[in-house]
């Protein structure tokens, strides 16, 4: 079962792409490769100022992961514990099906090796008990890593606050 | 995480943002932000990119001296000995002809200059100079003739404020980590951030109010917020009785500068001014108005950023809780550093630059970059002939550099001491390659703010190449230069002792956190009795007797900008995320991955009329120099104004990933490298015209 979720606050991301780069020096990924990605939208004018949306696209770590399910050899895991689902980079032939498979072309192709690699929330930093890189080294601290509940809670939570008519 | 940690100081900027490095087995495993400063492990992406400099093979490796012409790229590489017997035998001669002062030094500023700072005040020359030219020195001469405080003698208590109103300051992108995060910590915390710029940026994108202001009109606005707060007795009644001077010449001096006045100047509407003055007046004393980071815009800019020094002072803004906090040193406590300058003797000889006799309301203090090469060509007021230009790039950064460089030719002897292949320092004579940040300890330095302490640069991983520290390299061209007295250590730790000595504390205390606090809590000066103004009145003065009595007003009227020609833009420059001072982080191997070269943003209805479409090939020209970059078109950019990225048309084909890329703004830049009142070169000066390259 999917344990993990990243929650980004849209009110405190710059768009500064620091999450990308904490991802690439963690991972060592090469060039072209990017584990999670900022995606910028806008900008769009909203009451008064032009406003951006800076979409985080980490992988979503799915239940039914269909990058899984493409790969020919066994070298894409889901780890039964948590739901992460990461690449075992020996059992990879290189064949791109994952890429193919993946409606949000998540996995990525790394050069150097010929292999695919994935974000993988940084499964060694969890089973030490820390956090992946993108959500640790964020400029602003606009991604938290909490549970999909406790997401929905904080969400919650912000829309209460932003509706409320009792402002602090 | 690694098996060793380090607490150090990041340089991929000049934010010097506290980090700690992960290390494994003397390889930079991850660099983090210093949580235990920041609330987090928080680091900006140029930080995160930091550890690919270490094992880039890109920079300078062993010392270089030249092998060809300047500038030609030949070079002979060195040993240590060969290389600092060249540039010692070289200032010696240049001493014995011209005396010490023709030798002059420059840094890019900034709290770890000891070394340099050191070096050419044992050799006897008065003339240490930095970057501040082309960065802050309108600021910083403003604030110290108004509140007596430098640019940075202030910390903005952002998480506190109520209102930010930021000039053009583009806080959320050219980003220093914990300022960036602080903002944002406001704007949850209900802050109005409220942008004022001539191009939307990210930092308007988070505004509560963004005003695309007419170019170069900024004083206009910034004087009629300070005449509607004090029409509408909007100030801070007590703090303005008690710490200012001139309040009544400030008040008759911004009569005629009404909201209508400044709506026809600026384009904002006088509505907008008149509420944005009385939302200030509501929020104080908790209002920030941003002084400046880089200020070097205009000729007047001096007088505008002395308007918005003025208006925090109305405000009662400082030392007040949201507000602009003064800094306290070690030294406040009893406790500061023990310093290398200051056992040595100052030298009496008059400045190169005329800070103090030709320019006497300027501050010595950073001094004039851009005077060394009209000093050069004419030799007046004496000549020099030896620059040593540590890690600062003045090629790379100063207006119409082939005008600097004609100049530099001059010089008997060029040296360069980076951890880069600079510009300067592919035309110098000798390449001194430092230490990069990761590699080496530099001295203590003072924390200054609300709770004063000491921080550390220290050495994560050893050196990769044939490169050494600043506490090194001074000290042994001091060595031959006869006065090696002055550098009283044999290494580092030596010297960080003999710093820390009397203080109660050594060089294992920064172990733990990375820094000392000498301080539990923030200390706050009492606002009726203690605050400490440098001024000669020890107040804020709107009026200034010192500027007076040498002929420099303390108000100027406001001029309308320099008329732009038909068919011209207003060209300007500034910063992103990714990238900060070109030369650190252009060639930077995961950086120049996502940003490798500039674009010309320009307003989508100016493109239409010159048949631009979106990635179009331009040439920018101003003044016979041209330079070609793609365009980017938006509707949110100021029509007069073409914008790019600085830092890129890199000229050094060593630098492989950057070398050719992109377009030059300061070659375009054509005769801006000269003396504002300010002391800033007038950058946002330039003009350009515009057209596709078929």
């Amino acid at each position: 079962m999917g344990k993990y979720y990243i929650f980004q606050d849209q009110k405190r991301c710059i768009g500064c792409y620091a999450c990308e780069l904490h991802c690439k020096t963690k991972n060592n990924a090469p060039e072209g490769a990017k584990l999670c990605r900022i995606v910028p939208t806008g900008p769009q004018v909203v009451k008064g100022v032009p406003r951006m949306h800076f979409v985080f696209m980490p992988c979503f770590h799915c239940e039914k992961p269909w990058c899984v399910y493409a790969c020919p050899t066994g070298a894409m895991i889901k780890r039964s514990k948590d739901g992460i689902v990461y690449v075992k980079e020996d059992l990879c032939i290189g064949c791109k099906n994952c890429i193919t498979a993946c409606p949000w072309g998540v996995p990525q192709w790394n050069s150097e090796k010929g292999k695919v690699m994935k974000c993988d929330y940084c499964m060694d930093r969890i089973d030490q008990g820390l956090q992946p890189a993108c959500v640790t080294g964020c400029t602003t601290g606009a991604l938290k890593f909490i549970s999909p509940s406790e997401a929905s809670q904080v969400k919650r939570e912000k829309f209460a606050k932003d509706i409320s008519p009792l402002k602090k | 995480m690694g098996s060793k940690r380090v607490y150090s100081i990041c340089a991929m900027c000049t934010g010097r943002c506290p980090i700690v490095v992960d290390v494994e087995d003397n390889e930079v495993e991850h660099i983090w932000g210093n949580p235990y400063l920041l609330g987090g492990y928080n680091l900006c992406p140029r930080g995160a990119a930091g550890k690919t400099l270490l094992n880039d093979s890109e920079r300078p490796k062993t010392p270089l001296i030249r092998d060809g012409e300047r500038g030609s790229g030949k070079w002979r590489s060195v040993s240590w000995d060969e290389a600092l017997d060249y540039v010692a035998d070289n200032l010696k001669k240049v001493i014995d002809n011209y005396g010490a002062k023709s030798v002059v030094l420059s840094d890019r500023g900034g709290a770890i200059t000891e070394f340099e700072k050191a070096f050419i005040a044992a050799i006897g020359s008065p003339n240490y100079f930095n970057h501040h030219a082309t960065c802050s020195n309108s600021i910083h001469n403003a604030h110290l003739s108004v509140a007596g405080l430098a640019r940075n003698g202030v910390t903005y208590d952002y998480k506190n404020a109520k209102y930010l109103v930021s000039f053009g300051r583009n806080l959320l992108e050219s980003l220093v980590t914990g300022e960036a995060k602080n903002v944002i910590d406001m704007i949850e915390n209900g802050g109005k951030l409220v942008q004022v710029d001539v191009r939307w940026n990210y930092t308007a994108a988070k505004a509560d109010r963004f005003f695309m202001i007419n170019p170069g009109t900024d004083y206009a606005l910034a004087l009629a917020l300070i005449h509607v707060i004090i029409r509408d007795s909007l100030y801070d009644v007590d703090f303005v009785q008690r710490w200012t001077v001139g309040f009544d010449e400030l008040s008759n001096f911004v009569k005629p500068y009404t909201p209508e006045f400044a709506e026809k100047e600026t384009g904002i509407s006088a509505a907008d001014i008149v509420k944005l003055a009385h939302d200030v007046g509501n929020a104080k004393p908790s209002v920030i108005f941003h002084l400046g980071w880089m200020t070097a815009w205009y000729s007047n800019d001096f007088y505008l950023r002395r308007a918005i020094c003025s208006l925090n002072a109305l405000l009662g803004t400082y030392e007040a809780k949201g507000g602009l906090i003064i800094n306290k040193g070690p030294g406040s406590l009893g406790k500061p550093l023990k310093s290398l300058l200051s056992q040595i003797p100052k030298s009496n000889e008059p400045r190169f630059d005329g800070c103090g006799t030709k320019y006497p309301h300027l501050s010595g203090q950073w001094g004039l970059a851009q005077e060394l090469a009209s000093v050069l060509l004419t030799d007046e007021p004496y000549p020099v002939r030896a620059y040593i230009a540590f890690r600062h790039d003045p090629l790379a950064s100063l207006p119409d550099p082939d005008y600097i460089r004609s100049a530099y030719k001059k010089l008997d002897l060029l040296v360069s001491i980076d951890i880069n292949f600079s510009e300067t320092g592919w035309f110098s004579d000798v390449i001194l390659p430092e230490d990069t940040y990761l590699e080496r300890t530099d001295h203590v330095i003072a924390r200054n703010g609300s709770k004063p302490g000491y921080i550390l640069r220290q050495a994560a991983v050893q050196r990769r190449f044939d490169t050494r520290p600043r506490s090194w390299i001074f000290k042994e061209l001091a060595n031959r230069l006869g006065v090696g007295q002055y550098f009283p250590y044999n290494n580092i730790e030596e010297l960080i002792a003999w710093q820390l000595d009397g203080t109660g504390y050594s060089l294992e205390d920064f172990n733990e956190k990375g820094y000392i606090d000498l301080v539990d809590k923030p200390i706050m000066w009492d606002r009726v009795d203690g605050l400490k103004f440098k001024t000669p009145s020890g107040k804020i003065e709107f009026i200034s007797k010192k500027l007076e009595d040498v002929g420099v007003p303390s108000f100027i009227p406001y001029e309308k900008p320099i008329e732009l020609k038909p068919g011209r833009f207003r060209l300007v420059t500034s910063k992103c995320a990714l990238h900060t001072q070109g030369r650190t982080t252009s060639n930077n191997k995961l950086l120049n991955e996502y940003v490798s070269e500039n674009h010309i943003y320009i307003h989508e209805d100016r493109a239409n009329e010159l048949g631009i479409k979106e990635g179009d090939l331009l040439e920018v020209e101003n003044e016979g120099e041209k330079q070609h970059i793609k365009s980017k078109l938006t509707k949110y950019i100021h029509p007069d104004v073409a914008f790019m990225l600085h830092g890129f048309g890199d000229d050094v084909p060593l630098r492989t990933r950057s070398y050719g890329r992109g377009a030059s703004d300061i070659r375009l830049q054509k005769g801006l490298a000269k003396v504002a009142i300010g002391g800033n070169c007038p950058y946002t000066e330039c003009t350009v015209s515009i057209k596709k390259i078929k």
